[in-house]
């Protein structure tokens, strides 16, 4: 470029020339970029039997999403990305510096109708946009209980570091590593941490949705079919983030009834002391090797004799910062009574 | 000079009894003016930190059992009084007075801001021995970001009020001193506004 | 605290486990040794660069010259230059730990060669520093030397307190700097969110490094927004009405605004969680009535707007280089104002768009989703508006406008990304995931940084009386528009296929292909990185053949390239009177550039100060006291501040005189320069001929 500069006798043809050849380049780059994009996403969403993706979606909500997210990305190709991509190269070639045929209005600044197309449009766009915003934020709200002819499983989720602990209030078990639902049955979840933020994610399902302190969040899904899903959180909150995953696994209904018959003759009562275990900053692996050798299998947790009152407990606990009580602990202390609604997260807002 | 640009800031303007100082304040007076606007924000968002917090008392001490609603109201007078003597005490600048009347002005100031800063110590010690500490709960902490934060403020302009008159002692009234005063002048008045909010926001509807 | 303590204790809790490679040489496992040695080399090249330094000013016997020309300057040109000197500095360290970041998860299927403690201080200082000591530094200075330029004026309003800002800024940044010496950063990343960053979930000095240099940073920046709108408000040259002021100015006035409006938000959230940290108050604990979700509210309620503080520069910026290198005057400058204007007002209504997962009402986060969605029109118009600049214009491809150019592409990705996330539908599956990493590394680094970078080749000659090396500068261009293609592109993907953000390390061999791609970007951003320096060194070198005294290297449009190159410390021997938009281009027009004025005046500029210098040293003490719990040393630094305001109050004298007769001398000197000169067209832009004067192709277009 700086030669071009220098040579006053051939400007022209060397600076067009490395600006193809600039051109070239970014091109190829960026077809290559699309294709080693592309690809995986399209093999790889689903690796080895692990769902990973919402554009996998294994269960309406994701399914919904997925449509969503190609609809709002089709229309914004379309009519946003698609004309500046062909406008731009075509003003920047045509009105190049060196080409002298183009026409030059240095002057002119103002085009009533250029100005009227140039707001109107977007805002058109984004009319559309909102309007499918306002319907999807409230047909996709994750407190909203999912359609169906079967109650829902209630499930109670709370974040750990770095693990999730899920508790069945009404199968009075409970699991870390794995959270096991029944297929085409509701899932309807209550989230809360015990220590810091979190946030509860299982892609291919669909939402995710923040586990806090002292506080209760709600989410439902549906597993469409059986499969395994991965889980994780997606809320950094200190060394084993990384590493606070879980398996979704949906499965038949009878699978699921056989599950739960499997985790209350296998697992172990819950404790004071595996609640202490639980609240250390460790990750599952370390929990596991804490534990009495036969508390898990495969990298699982289950525990038996969890009442519904725990998880109530360990919101007000964390809500008043004071020591979990014992007595909710355990079956047989139970019979203390509910402890009272925490705070909804959007009731505290 | 037209009146039209006497009035380029709101507030006090020194007009054309002080021509230098007032070419100076159209810029420096309108950029206090901008940072009051800052600070109007601090506080407005430490309120609605308070607001918001107002009832997460954890199972301890409230308003009702914390407040005293008769000092906060002697506070109260204390502060519109210094807003008055502060008032004055500008007149006193922009009608060329005597500098000793200017002084007497803002001694009074200080001396009323010094009460009402004694006064709030003294309500706060007292409800610190009543078990209402800050890190009682949320409550007690947005409380103590919101009312001392205020006190903060009170303290900065009584120690500016001092390095002022010292500055008078030492120059007279020049230029400089007399933008200071236009500029805590503004200040003071902003603090006994914060504070009525405080007053109806914090006391009156905490005890309502 | 007794007495006893401080004489127990004089440093605190500094000890030689403040010491990054204490760890190694106490428990020396490979792990321990691979990231001692990288925090051990990282912190000595800190502490070599600080000797090195030191040493080269002794050398030179430079502390006079840095002391006096430099440091208790208040001429918003050299404050500009300290600012920007600080960005790339700063940009240094945060791209390389990118790159660090970028290598540990390339090979992070299973681990890494990283501990994820040091990972998690690498994303917090890469973020924290890239918007708060990088972007912010860099939009500040490069608006502290053009704006004033650019309305005709001699300063910003209040000199001192420019320089008061940009001492507290410095004074943040060491303190980031010297957390790589002493003790460890935040791993809380930039936004710090509570419950983490609280006592009980992290002790030690992490977080106290990270609330205080943003507490510094954040007020010298509300000090500068104050400033800048004050100076935009009352010292515009005669005739320039608002609406002829170049689209820079109003960018600098937007951001002056909402840093008014956006920074008490910050300020307090932070001085809420240091209350927290060391008083046991409550705000942000669990328990006790504490609230997360008041933090995260003013958080954001800074957060965006800070986003726009951060973007609109840029915008200004390009606005310049379209309509300069093009030859054309901007198209639609009025719906460019309002554009602008209503991204700053909107700014402040979508902060909640950062946690549409918080379990709010379906209405709120449709209210909130639309709002942000709107912010895309204004944004459309701009880049529809600076196309239309290049339409029936005569573009020239400089550096730039490769930056420029590249923006466009990839900011319409960007954008286009930022639209699905504002469906709180979609944003419910990439939220938290690399797709939301991609997305604002998508608008903030075409966005904010190949602006600055713009900008800086664009005004370079400008501050420095010669232009920069070109073909370096449009390489680096390329490398980062590619890299940053190659690094950023895969993480959508990556996003999509469930990769939470701030992931030492994975399980899914799938990610890994991507990732190596993402790797290889950032080694190109590198690339490009290098560049920049090289470009610097060469075009410093070759300086004689590249100077630029008359002034004007671009044919441009707006006041500051009617003065000389680098401009005289009064900026203008009598202050212009404007009469139109693009005011230089007009005067060329009308044959009234370069005219002699009809009579010289005594030129009065503020005194050097030391007052910035004592804030930036005392704040930094406090800061640095606080953080190791030095209680002694906050105190004293406290009281140092006190004093040097204090005694500044009572300071008179505080402005120094230039006589008419030397600014004649001077000005005259600098016409008989410009005579001199040949005026060149366009095509001889980049060559040795270039010296300033340009032949305007208004004049030769339409004639």
């Amino acid at each position: 470029m700086n030669r071009a500069g220098r040579d006053p006798a051939r400007p022209e043809p060397s600076r067009g020339r490395s600006r193809r050849i600039a051109k070239v380049r970014i091109t190829r780059t960026l077809l290559r970029c699309l294709a080693i994009c592309v690809v995986p996403l399209l093999l790889g969403a689903c690796v080895g039997d692990i769902h990973l993706s919402f554009l996998d979606a294994q269960g309406p909500v994701a399914a919904e999403q997925r449509w969503h997210f190609y609809w709002v990305l089709g229309v914004m190709g379309v009519l946003v990305a698609g004309p500046i991509f062909l406008a731009l190269p075509f003003f920047v070639w045509r009105y190049r510096f060196g080409n002298r045929q183009s026409k030059y209005t240095p002057k002119w600044a103002y085009s009533r109708w250029l100005e009227i197309a140039s707001w109107g449009g977007p805002i058109v766009i984004v009319g559309v946009l909102a309007y499918f915003v306002w319907l999807d934020s409230h047909k996709l709200d994750p407190y909203k209980p999912l359609a169906s002819s079967q109650p829902a499983l209630r499930v109670q989720v709370i974040g750990y570091d770095w693990k999730w602990l899920f508790i069945y209030p009404d199968q009075g078990i409970a699991t870390v590593g794995t959270l096991a639902l029944p297929a085409g049955r509701p899932v309807a979840m209550y989230l809360t941490s015990a220590t810091v933020m979190q946030s509860f994610f299982v892609p291919s399902l669909g939402s995710q949705i923040y586990a806090m302190g002292g506080m209760v969040t709600r989410l439902h899904l549906l597993a469409s079919r059986p499969g395994r899903f991965l889980g994780e959180n997606t809320m950094y909150n200190g060394n084993g983030f990384h590493q606070q995953k879980f398996t979704a696994v949906a499965m038949s209904p009878d699978a699921f009834r056989a599950w739960v018959a499997k985790v209350r003759t296998t697992g172990v009562p819950m404790s004071a002391r595996i609640l202490g275990a639980l609240a250390r900053r460790d990750t599952r692996e370390q929990l596991i090797d804490d534990l009495p050798g036969n508390a898990s299998r495969a990298g699982t947790v289950y525990l038996t004799g969890v009442t519904p009152q725990l998880f109530p407990a360990i919101v007000r606990a964390t809500r008043d910062g004071s020591p979990m009580p014992l007595q909710h602990v355990s079956g047989r202390a139970a019979k203390a009574a509910a402890a009272p609604a925490a705070p909804r997260a959007r009731q505290a807002r | 000079m037209s009146g039209h640009e006497n009035f380029e800031y709101p507030g006090l303007n020194l007009g054309s009894a002080h021509p230098d100082t007032h070419d100076a304040a159209k810029t420096t007076v309108f950029g206090f003016w901008v940072f009051l606007m800052s600070d109007a924000i601090l506080f407005g968002l430490v309120f609605s930190t308070y607001v918001a917090s107002v009832h997460a008392t954890a199972g301890g001490p409230g308003p009702r059992d914390l407040y005293d609603i008769r000092s906060a109201f002697v506070e109260t007078l204390l502060l519109l009084a210094s807003s008055f003597t502060f008032g004055m005490a500008s007149l006193a600048m922009k009608y060329k007075h005597s500098t000793a009347r200017l002084v007497g002005w803002l001694l009074a100031t200080l001396l009323l801001g010094a009460c009402f800063l004694g006064l709030e110590t003294h309500d706060f010690l007292s409800m610190i021995a009543k078990g209402g500490t800050p890190e009682r709960s949320g409550f007690l902490s947005a409380f103590f970001d919101l009312v001392p934060l205020h006190g903060l403020h009170v303290t900065g302009g009584c120690i500016w009020l001092v390095c002022l008159l010292g500055q008078l002692a030492r120059y007279g009234l020049d230029s400089r001193t007399k933008l200071g005063i236009l500029r805590l002048a503004l200040f003071w008045h902003f603090l006994d506004i914060v504070w009525i909010a405080i007053f109806s926001v914090v006391y009156l509807a905490g005890l309502a | 605290m007794s007495a006893w303590a401080i004489v127990q204790h004089p440093l605190g809790r500094l000890s030689m486990h403040s010491l990054p490679f204490y760890d190694m040489l106490q428990n020396p496992t490979t792990k321990h040794l691979v990231n001692g040695s990288i925090a051990g080399f990282a912190a000595s090249l800190v502490v070599l660069g600080a000797i090195v330094v030191v040493g080269l000013i002794t050398r030179y016997r430079g502390w006079r010259t840095l002391w006096c020309d430099w440091l208790t300057s208040t001429d918003h040109k050299k404050i500009g230059i300290m600012y920007v000197v600080i960005a790339f500095v700063m940009l240094a360290r945060a791209l390389i730990e990118a790159m660090l970041m970028r290598a540990q998860q390339a090979w992070g299927l299973g681990g890494g060669f990283l501990s994820p403690d040091h990972f998690a201080q690498l994303f917090s200082t890469h973020g924290t520093i890239m918007i708060f000591f990088m972007a912010m530094p860099f939009l500040t200075g490069l608006i502290n030397f053009v704006m004033p330029l650019q309305i005709g004026a001699r300063d910003v309003s209040v000199p001192v307190l420019n320089s008061v800002s940009l001492m507290l800024t410095a004074a943040g940044a060491m303190l980031v700097m010297v957390s790589l010496v002493l003790g460890e950063f935040s791993t809380g990343g930039w936004f710090g969110y509570p419950p983490y960053t609280e006592i009980a979930y992290n002790p030690g000095v992490g977080p106290d490094y990270w609330i205080w240099s943003l507490s510094l940073a954040g007020l010298g920046s509300t000090l500068t927004g104050i400033n800048f709108a004050v100076t935009i408000y009352k010292e515009r040259a005669p005739g320039m009405k608002l609406m002829r002021m170049p689209l820079f100015t109003w960018a600098a006035l937007c951001i002056s605004i909402l840093m008014i409006f956006a920074m008490p938000p910050l300020t307090l959230a932070t001085a809420q969680l240091a209350l927290d940290r060391y008083l046991g108050f409550h705000y942000f604990t669990n328990g006790f009535g504490g609230n997360m979700m008041h933090f995260v509210n003013l958080f954001w309620l800074f957060g965006h707007p800070e986003v726009y503080i951060l973007i609109i520069p840029a915008f200004g910026v390009y606005s310049e280089v379209f309509s300069t290198y093009s030859g054309k005057a901007l198209y639609g400058y009025r719906s460019m104002v309002l554009a602008i204007m209503s991204i700053a007002i909107l700014s402040f209504t979508v902060w909640l768009h950062h946690f549409f997962t918080m379990g709010q009402d379906a209405d709120i986060n449709a209210v909130f989703g639309i709002a942000s969605m709107l912010i895309g029109i204004p944004t459309g118009v701009k880049i529809y508006n600076w196309m239309w600049t290049m339409f029936r214009g005569r573009v020239r491809i400089t550096t730039p406008m490769v930056y420029a150019l590249g923006f466009i592409v990839l900011f319409v990705l960007g954008g286009m990304s930022g639209i699905l996330l504002a469906n709180p539908s979609i944003d419910y599956q990439v939220h938290n995931t690399v797709f939301l990493v991609a997305h604002f590394h998508n608008v903030a680094v075409p966005g904010v940084l190949f602006g600055m970078l713009a900008g800086y080749h664009f005004w370079f000659p400008k501050a420095f009386g010669f232009r920069l090396d070109e073909r370096w500068g449009i390489f680096s261009a390329l490398c980062w528009t590619l890299g940053f293609m190659l690094a950023f592109f895969p993480l959508y993907a990556l996003g999509i296929m469930g990769l939470p953000r701030r992931s030492a390390a994975y399980a899914q061999p799938a990610y890994v292909p991507l990732e190596m791609v993402a790797f290889a970007g950032a080694l190109l951003i590198g690339v490009a990185l290098a560049a920049l320096v090289v470009q610097l060194w060469v075009s410093v070198r070759h300086r004689g053949e590249n100077r630029v005294p008359a002034g004007d290297p671009w044919d441009g449009r707006s006041l500051e390239w009617s003065v000389s190159a680098p401009p005289p410390e009064y900026n203008f021997p009598c202050l212009p009177v404007v009469n139109d938009r693009d005011a230089f281009t007009a005067a060329k027009e009308y044959g009234t550039a370069y005219r002699e004025p009809g009579e010289y005046a005594d030129i009065v500029l503020p005194r050097n100060s030391a007052t910035g210098p004592l804030l930036g040293a005392s704040g930094f003490g406090i800061a640095f006291g606080l953080v190791w719990h030095i209680w002694w040393l906050a105190i004293l630094c406290a009281l140092l501040a006190a004093a040097a305001m204090v005694v500044r109050g009572f300071a008179r004298g505080l402005t120094r005189t230039i006589p008419a007769a030397e600014v004649r001398r001077q000005h005259q000197g600098w016409l008989a320069v410009v005579r001199a000169s040949v005026p060149v067209t366009r095509a001889d832009e980049r060559a040795p001929a270039n010296q300033g004067l340009a032949n305007p192709a208004v004049l030769r277009e339409t004639s």
